[in-house]
């Protein structure tokens, strides 16, 4: 031991050997976890782009009639096959103007009012899928990650369904099932539940495989050995403690979810075995332009973009959700 | 290795029936009539007995059977009288006559019955066989391009990761991703072939390639239709291939690679591209079947008249043998190269073995 002055009482050695530890100003108060995830999301510029025009385009779907509040079913015969509005541009001679700001389509309906009203179904359809496929995949994901007896059969059924190719058994399900729910419930109302069913039902197996690849590991932790051993029943553990920990992969598959639910539904709309003639979404729109693209582009450009922007951004947000809710990566 | 393929395959035999009984049982429930072309003057009592002739009166499970008899057993016999009768490869073989069978009553030899089209009337597997050239052609050749295009994408963009060529090929691929082919198809006819006119709006199926001329013609009328489906294929399998790189870059066999003073060049192409490839080759297996299966909707769009095209018109005219049948031919195609991915898996990565 070296030679040095000893101190007058052990306590203030301390202070003064760990110094350097003590804190210069109060530490701050415990962050929530969802804080957390917040920074990180932001830092993604994509997903915060994408997360905000997903906001804009479904409120601007749902408010957007208050605020236009043209028929878009409304004929009007003399002022058909308006240009849009920024045709002024290039032409002044073109038949244009901001009574109808993306032109009329060739029975003069209003082509701006038919796109709020062909989002509100495809956003729709998107969200409610999307939610249907969730529902299915969690529920048969935690069960058969939960329950050892039922896992070997629910996994083969969800390698089975995964083995059926889907888009010609979904356009199948469509021409076939399209005349009875539509005598039931109205050509649009069966339409809808028939569209909304098939997209659900046949796209819920990647999320049920991997909540069950998740389940599977946290049974096996300690916590989960607690609850039950104060008698916690099944049915508890799951909605109060693996639930809560298996949000974040949940939320990943909803966003691929959204995306893939509206590329169907658009897909089966021009493929002209969706909704009724007169019925628009935007895949209606774009494939009821596509045969007279060559006079009137706009008309295929317009719902085309509002499809694949809509897209675009909920595949950005999956992005940036994925690298938020991981903690390995937050922080960084 | 080889104990885990065998059972798989024969896994693959109860999944594939239960999937035909599925795809059979939804076309029970279907509610058009094959009849309903036919001119209102033919009596019912006709029509009853020409429903009666297309099989239709029978109870389900006798139609089950017969359709898993002509599918499993006639259309294989049928295949192997035509490979040894006019095949140049087994053309040299002895002449089979699995397909034909002797009338009991005149004498004379019969061809079998075949499953046909209720649509042409003419056997299914003949239609099948004459459109695949087209969808292999167009959908094959961009699925090769795509991966010729996504694996540099790939490679280069996980060796400069965060550099502005990962940034804008992270976006693009991101764009290829989420812009559906029957928003890019229209695009690109409306560009190119109404506004430019460079290149020819519709495929034309009936085109032969005799001379140089001709095979311009053919090479411009594939350029959209491939890029298309390319644009969708390169999005796919480049993410994988950046991902899966990314993971082995930063390996500790890089780094010895790299002590050891190896040339940049053959530590990324040779050391870390052959154990990227791993997972990305099974990828590439698992989207084989949609080759066959051909772009429904990028066939549609374009015109082609392949597998696609055929699966929709005949929904369309209530073909419900064909419908089934094309609908199995992609079962089966998806179970198959599921195993073989499963297998290449496998064999690919000496860590992976099943037994």
């Amino acid at each position: 031991m070296t030679e040095q002055g000893i101190p007058a009482s052990p306590i203030e050695a301390d202070i003064e050997t760990f110094g350097a530890l003590v804190d210069k100003e109060p530490s701050k108060p415990p962050r929530s976890q969802w804080i957390d995830v917040w920074q990180q999301f932001r830092k993604h510029k994509g997903a915060v782009f994408g997360g905000g025009f997903l906001l804009f385009i479904t409120l601007a779907v749902i408010f957007g009639p208050l605020l236009w509040d043209v028929d878009p079913k409304a004929l009007d015969i003399r002022n058909k096959n308006w240009r849009p509005v920024y045709q002024l541009l290039f032409d002044s001679e073109a038949k244009a103007g901001w009574a109808h700001p993306f032109g009329t389509d060739q029975l003069g309906r209003d082509i701006m009012a038919q796109m709020i009203a062909g989002g509100q179904v495809s956003m729709a359809v998107g969200w409610l899928a999307m939610a249907l496929a969730l529902v299915i995949g969690s529920a048969i994901g935690v069960i058969s990650g939960y329950f050892k007896k039922l896992d070997f059969w629910l996994m083969r059924f969800t390698d089975l369904v995964l083995s059926l190719p889907i888009l010609p058994l979904t356009l199948l399900a469509v021409t076939l099932f399209r005349q009875p729910l539509n005598s039931r419930f109205g050509p649009e109302g069966g339409m809808f539940i028939l569209i909304v069913g098939i997209i659900g039902l046949t796209s819920w197996m990647q999320t049920a495989r991997i909540v069950r690849g998740d389940i599977l590991a946290l049974k096996e932790r300690e916590f989960i050995l607690a609850a039950r051993s104060i008698g916690t029943r099944s049915g508890k553990i799951i909605r109060r403690h693996l639930l809560p920990n298996v949000i974040s992969p949940i939320m990943v598959s909803a966003t691929l979810g959204l995306a893939t639910a509206i590329i169907t539904e658009s897909a089966l709309s021009f493929l002209g075995v969706g909704f009724p003639s007169d019925f628009p979404t935007w895949g209606k729109l774009l494939s009821d332009a596509v045969s007279r693209m060559q006079e009137f582009p706009e008309r295929v450009l317009l719902p085309g973009i509002a499809i694949s922007l809509t897209v675009l951004s909920v595949n950005y947000l999956g992005d940036g959700l994925r690298d938020a809710l991981d903690p390995r990566l937050r922080g960084r | 290795m080889l104990t885990f393929t065998i059972r798989r395959l024969l896994l693959s035999i109860p999944t594939l029936l239960f999937i035909s009984m599925v795809i059979f049982l939804l076309l029970q429930l279907a509610p058009g009539d094959p009849m309903a072309q036919v001119p209102l003057t033919v009596p019912p009592e006709v029509k009853q007995k020409m429903r009666e002739a297309l099989g239709l009166g029978q109870p389900i499970y006798v139609q089950y059977y017969k359709w898993l008899i002509q599918f499993f057993w006639v259309e294989p016999q049928v295949f192997l009288d035509w490979a040894t009768r006019d095949s140049f490869l087994l053309g040299w073989l002895p002449d089979t006559n699995f397909s034909t069978f002797i009338d009991p009553d005149s004498g004379a030899v019969r061809p079998v019955q075949r499953a046909i089209s209720w649509q042409t009337r003419s056997p299914i597997m003949d239609i099948v066989i004459q459109r695949m050239p087209q969808t292999l052609w167009v959908v094959g050749l961009s699925y090769v391009v795509g991966i010729l295009i996504a694996i540099p994408i790939g490679i280069y963009s996980a060796y400069r990761h965060y550099s502005l060529f990962d940034q804008a090929g992270t976006f693009v691929t991101m764009v290829g991703f989420s812009i559906p082919p029957f928003f890019t198809g229209p695009l690109l006819i409306v560009v190119f072939s109404v506004t430019l006119g460079w290149l020819p709006s519709i495929y034309d199926t009936t085109h032969v390639v005799t001379d140089w001329a001709s095979f311009k013609i053919q090479f411009m009328q594939m350029i959209m239709p491939v890029m298309v489906l390319a644009l969708q294929t390169t999005a796919q399998i480049s993410r994988y291939m950046r991902g899966a790189m990314l993971d082995n870059l930063n390996q500790d066999y890089v780094r010895t690679a790299r002590a050891k003073g190896l040339k940049e060049s053959s530590v990324v192409l040779v050391h870390v591209l052959r154990n990227s490839m791993i997972p990305v080759v099974t990828v590439i297996a698992l989207g084989m079947p949609a080759i066959f299966g051909g772009a429904i909707i990028t066939e549609n769009v374009f015109k082609v008249n392949g597998i696609g095209q055929l699966l929709l018109t005949a929904l369309f005219a209530n073909d419900l043998p064909m419908v089934m049948t094309l609908t199995f031919i992609f079962a089966i195609l998806i179970v198959l190269f599921n195993l073989i991915a499963d297998v290449l898996y496998g064999l690919l990565d000496p860590r992976i073995r099943y037994d």
